[in-house]
Order: structure tokens, then C-alpha cells, then sequence
């Protein structure tokens, strides 16, 4: 579980962050939602420790990461998997090296072949048991996600962090991209924050919504408690998009038999 | 001004501190090795043989009085070249193409967030992506200042000879005169200050690029810029201090 306790952030006055109290679960998808410019990047970047809040802590299953020590920190990084935004793969490296990359440096007792077997094993989980010897420029943006996510779970990550991760995808790509993150968080217990403003995830994966307005939180629950809330931000939030009506068909037509294709076809995107 | 180059030892020193292992840096500085140095021997050798060549022809233009001796062109091309030419030219040469790889290569890994990868899988990104090319650098100036030399000294001799300006006794009798080993010395400790004038300069520009593909371009266009005005002002300070 990781909890933020009143977290602010602000950049030359313009403050982001207003006091953000929030817990991310473990073994759920925990989605922060929200509109462009409402900070959700920010927090994100503020909870891996990539930004510094102003004021406030995270903590870490108890363990406070905000200042501490750097040891303590480096320990807690190393749960850590994030995809992010743009993939941000190594494009020196070819695919299976990416993956191999976080067991090269942090896992300096694991021996060569184990690595590679946990190289291909995160491979073939994302669905990728092919492209091992591609550049990332050689693969579609729904590969490169896909071999974000399997670099981000290689080392065994206690926490996985998705900063939008179906941005730039098409509405099939996402959803695949969606259910495998939601099925990897709930194979091995992960506590997983996946950013997004599309209520197609939302629909999908929200095990755990937390809504995000100018800084501060304003709504949080499950996918099933989100169209009967009672916010009003929130509500114009969801009603503006006419993507939530298409996600509710879809859920409702296929009922739950997308998931399951996903999971049996060999997945090339 | 000032601040920036404050940023730049907060820079240089967060690369110290906090390093990776020894191993996997020296795998990098390898790698970067063969970046920096086996991939530019072929524009060094063009521009060094060439300076070389100019050097003697237009000296031999300008030594018209029949009471030097000619092989004074031999001499003049080898303090001209190994004191100044060679290791200046060379690292100017160098903050071209070195400069922008490095500028260029880290700006691009910095906005596609490549940088912040790293970080979050809690490696020192600096230490990582920069040390290794710092120190690349700084073993291979010196040695592309040798090739440079020798390279212009040649350039030279199959000039003067083609040309008809001096013959070859008299280039080669030029080159070994009142020869002083020091000055040899002299350009090396020039070139590895260049070196880390070069890389060091263009990693930080490079390192903290923010915005997009444009950004990248102005980091690699600044990187130069920069890298070059220090060369100068560093071969100015040098010469005054060491010779
Ligand atoms: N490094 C920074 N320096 C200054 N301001 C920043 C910085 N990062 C973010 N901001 C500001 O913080 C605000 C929130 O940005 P943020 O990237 O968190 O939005 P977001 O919720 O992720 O939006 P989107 O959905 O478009 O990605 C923006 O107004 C932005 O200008
Ligand atoms: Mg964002």
C-alpha cells in the first residue's frame, strides 16, 4: 500500500499539488483520473521520487521515502517499475536488452542464464516472445508498451507505476494494454497506479479511482461507484466524454470476452 | 553566467558521488571509446594531413629570403603543428563532431525520458551516461592529437615535396632541428583539458535539455559553441601558465 499525505508541489508560484491525501492498494489497479493540467504527472513524478514535494511524504508499505535515507530510498527504488508515457526504452539497446537492463544493474547476484530466462519469461508474458532481437525503433508504439511493462515487472517490481499508458494508441491496442496490466497487478499481488484521463480504462481496470480537479482530490472508488457519483466536476468529467458510452457497450456486449481473447491470441500489435 | 557555471560543478560533482560499479562503467567507457575515438581517426586524419600540407606550402610562400635555409619550413611546419595546430585544430574539430554526439544523444535521451528510466530504476543517470564519456573522451584526445601530428607532419613533407617547395633532405633535416620534447608533453596535457572542456561541457548541455526535438538541436548547436570558446580560452591560459 502506498499512502501520500498531504503532498504539495509548486513551480515559480504556480502550486500543482494542493495537499493530495490519498492510498494506492495493494493487488488493485489504482487509477488517478483526471482532466490535462490537473497534476496527475506531477504526483506521479513526486511518489517515484523523480520530483520533490514541497511538503508532505509518501510511504511505502510503512516505510517513508520522502527524505529519507539515501539507502533506504535506493531499497525502495528497486521495487519500483514504471512505464512511462513515451515507453522511454533504451534505443541503444534492442528489446531483449531493455528488459535485461534493471536485472543487469540491480540484480548483480543473478547469473547471466538466469537472466535471460527471466528475460524471456517477462517477454512471453507481454506477449512479445519474438521481438527479442528488434531495436525499439523497429517495433509499433503498442509493442513499445508492451516492452515497457515487461522491463518494469523483470526485476520483480513490488510497485508499478503507468504514466498514460494507452496514450497514442488506438481504442483495441489500449484496451489490450489495459488488460494485461490489470491481469500482471493481479498475478502477483502488484500495487499498481496507472494514470489517465480515457474513461475506457476506467470502465476496464478501475479497481481503485482517485479523481484529480486543480491539485486536489475530490472523488475516490470503484468503477461501479464512478457513474453514480456525486461530484459535480466529476460528473461533467465523465459526461463530456461520449467514450464512456461506447466503453459501457463494450463491457456490456462482450462481457468480459475481450479479456479472454486477449489473453489466448497471440497478441501482435 | 555565474549560476551556470555554478550548475555545472553541482553537476560535475553529483556525477562523483553516488557511482556505479566499476565494471559497468568501464563497459561504457569502452563502448564510448570506440564512439569517440575509432570513429572520428578518419575526419582527424583528413583535417590534420591537410593543415599539415597548407602549413608548408604557404610557408614556403612567405620565406622568400635566399639567406634562411629552406629546411627552416621543415621546422617551422613541426613547432606550428605539434605546439598549436594538432591538438587545438584537432579538439576544435573534435567539439564538432564529439560535442554534438554527446549533446545530442543525451538531449534526446533526457526528453524521451530515458534519463527519468533510469532514475526511477535508481541508477545515477550522470554517473552512468556521463562519466564513462568524460573519461572516453580524455584517454582518446591525446592519442587522435598524436595521430594528428603525425599525420600533419607528413601531410607537410609530401606537400613540400610535391610542390617542389623544398626538397625532402631538407624537410626532414627541418624537422629534427633544436627539437624539444616538452613541447610533445605540452600538447598531450592540452588535449585531455580539452577533453573534458569538450565532453564535459556538452554532456551538461545535453544532460539537462528540456522540451522537445528543437531543444535537442539548440543543446547540440549551443554544446559546440560553447566547447569551442573554452578550447581557446583554455589554450590561451595554458600556454600563458606552462610555457
Ligand atoms: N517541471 C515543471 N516545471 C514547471 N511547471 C510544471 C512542470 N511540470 C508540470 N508543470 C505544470 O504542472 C501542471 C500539471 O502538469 P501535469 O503534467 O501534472 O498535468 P497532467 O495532469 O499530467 O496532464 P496531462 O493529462 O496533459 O498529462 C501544468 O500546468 C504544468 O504546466
Ligand atoms: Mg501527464
Amino acid at each position: 500500500m502506498i499512502e501520500v499525505h498531504n503532498v504539495q508541489k509548486s513551480f515559480d508560484g504556480n502550486q500543482v499539488l494542493r495537499g493530495i491525501n490519498c492510498t494506492f492498494e495493494t493487488g488493485k489497479c489504482n487509477l488517478l483520473l483526471g482532466g490535462s493540467g490537473t497534476g496527475k504527472s506531477v504526483l506521479l513524478q513526486c511518489i517515484v521520487g523523480l520530483m520533490k514535494p514541497d511538503i508532505g511524504s509518501i510511504t511505502f508499505d510503512g516505510t517513508v521515502f520522502t527524505n529519507n535515507k539515501v539507502d533506504i530510498k535506493q531499497e525502495i527504488r528497486r521495487k519500483i517499475g514504471m512505464l512511462f508515457q513515451g515507453s522511454a526504452l533504451f534505443d541503444s539497446m534492442t528489446v531483449a536488452e531493455n528488459v535485461e537492463f534493471p536485472l543487469k544493474m540491480l540484480m548483480t547476484e543473478m547469473s547471466r542464464e538466469e537472466r535471460l530466462d527471466r528475460v524471456e519469461f517477462c517477454l512471453k508474458r507481454v506477449g512479445l516472445e519474438n521481438a527479442g532481437n528488434k531495436m525499439p525503433s523497429e517495433i509499433s508504439g503498442g509493442m513499445k508498451k508492451r516492452v515497457g511493462i515487461a522491463r518494469a515487472i523483470a526485476p520483480n517490481c513490488t510497485y508499478l507505476f503507468c504514466d498514460e499508458p494507452n496514450s497514442g494508441l488506438d481504442p483495441l491496442t489500449s484496451i489490450k494494454i489495459d488488460e494485461l496490466i490489470h491481469e500482471i497487478t493481479h498475478e502477483y499481488g502488484i500495487t499498481t497506479v496507472v494514470v489517465t484521463h480515457d474513461m475506457n480504462s476506467v470502465v476496464e481496470i478501475g479497481d481503485h479511482i482517485i479523481f484529480l480537479y486543480k491539485g486536489q482530490k475530490l472523488w475516490d472508488g470503484n468503477k461501479d461507484e464512478i457513474l453514480n457519483a456525486q461530484v459535480p466536476e466529476l460528473k461533467e468529467f465523465i459526461f463530456s466524454s461520449s467514450l464512456v458510452r461506447a466503453a459501457k457497450k463494450v463491457d456490456d456486449e462482450t462481457d468480459g470476452g475481450l479479456a479472454a481473447a486477449t489473453t489466448d491470441e497471440a497478441i501482435n500489435i | 553566467m555565474v549560476k551556470s557555471f555554478g550548475e555545472f560543478l553541482l553537476f560535475i560533482q553529483s556525477m562523483l558521488f553516488r557511482k556505479e560499479r566499476f565494471a559497468v562503467l568501464w563497459s561504457r567507457t569502452v563502448d564510448e571509446c570506440i564512439i569517440i575515438g575509432v570513429n572520428s581517426i578518419f575526419i582527424v586524419s583528413i583535417v590534420s594531413a591537410f593543415i599539415g600540407a597548407v602549413t608548408c606550402v604557404q610557408i614556403a610562400y612567405n620565406l622568400v629570403n635566399p639567406l634562411i635555409p629552406k629546411s627552416t619550413i621543415g621546422y617551422m611546419v613541426r613547432e606550428m603543428t605539434i605546439l598549436e595546430l594538432a591538438p587545438t585544430i584537432t579538439s576544435i574539430v573534435l567539439a564538432g563532431k564529439v560535442g554534438s554526439s554527446i549533446a545530442g544523444g543525451l538531449g534526446t535521451m533526457r526528453i524521451t525520458e530515458q534519463v527519468s528510466a533510469l532514475e526511477v530504476m535508481g541508477i545515477n543517470s550522470a554517473s552512468y551516461l556521463v562519466l564513462p564519456r568524460i573519461v572516453a573522451a580524455m584517454l582518446m584526445f591525446p592519442l587522435l592529437v598524436i595521430l594528428a601530428m603525425s599525420l600533419s607532419i607528413i601531410g607537410g613533407y609530401l606537400a613540400g615535396s610535391l610542390t617542389g617547395a623544398l626538397s625532402a633532405q631538407e624537410y626532414i633535416e627541418g624537422i629534427r632541428t633544436d627539437f624539444v620534447p616538452y613541447n610533445i608533453v605540452f600538447a598531450l596535457i592540452k588535449s585531455v583539458v580539452f577533453a573534458f572542456l569538450v565532453s564535459a561541457i556538452s554532456a551538461f548541455k545535453g544532460f539537462f535539455t528540456s522540451g522537445g526535438a528543437l531543444e535537442v538541436g539548440a543543446a547540440s548547436t549551443d554544446a559546440v559553441n560553447n566547447s569551442i570558446i573554452a578550447i581557446l580560452v583554455a589554450d590561451f591560459a595554458l600556454a600563458a601558465i606552462l610555457l
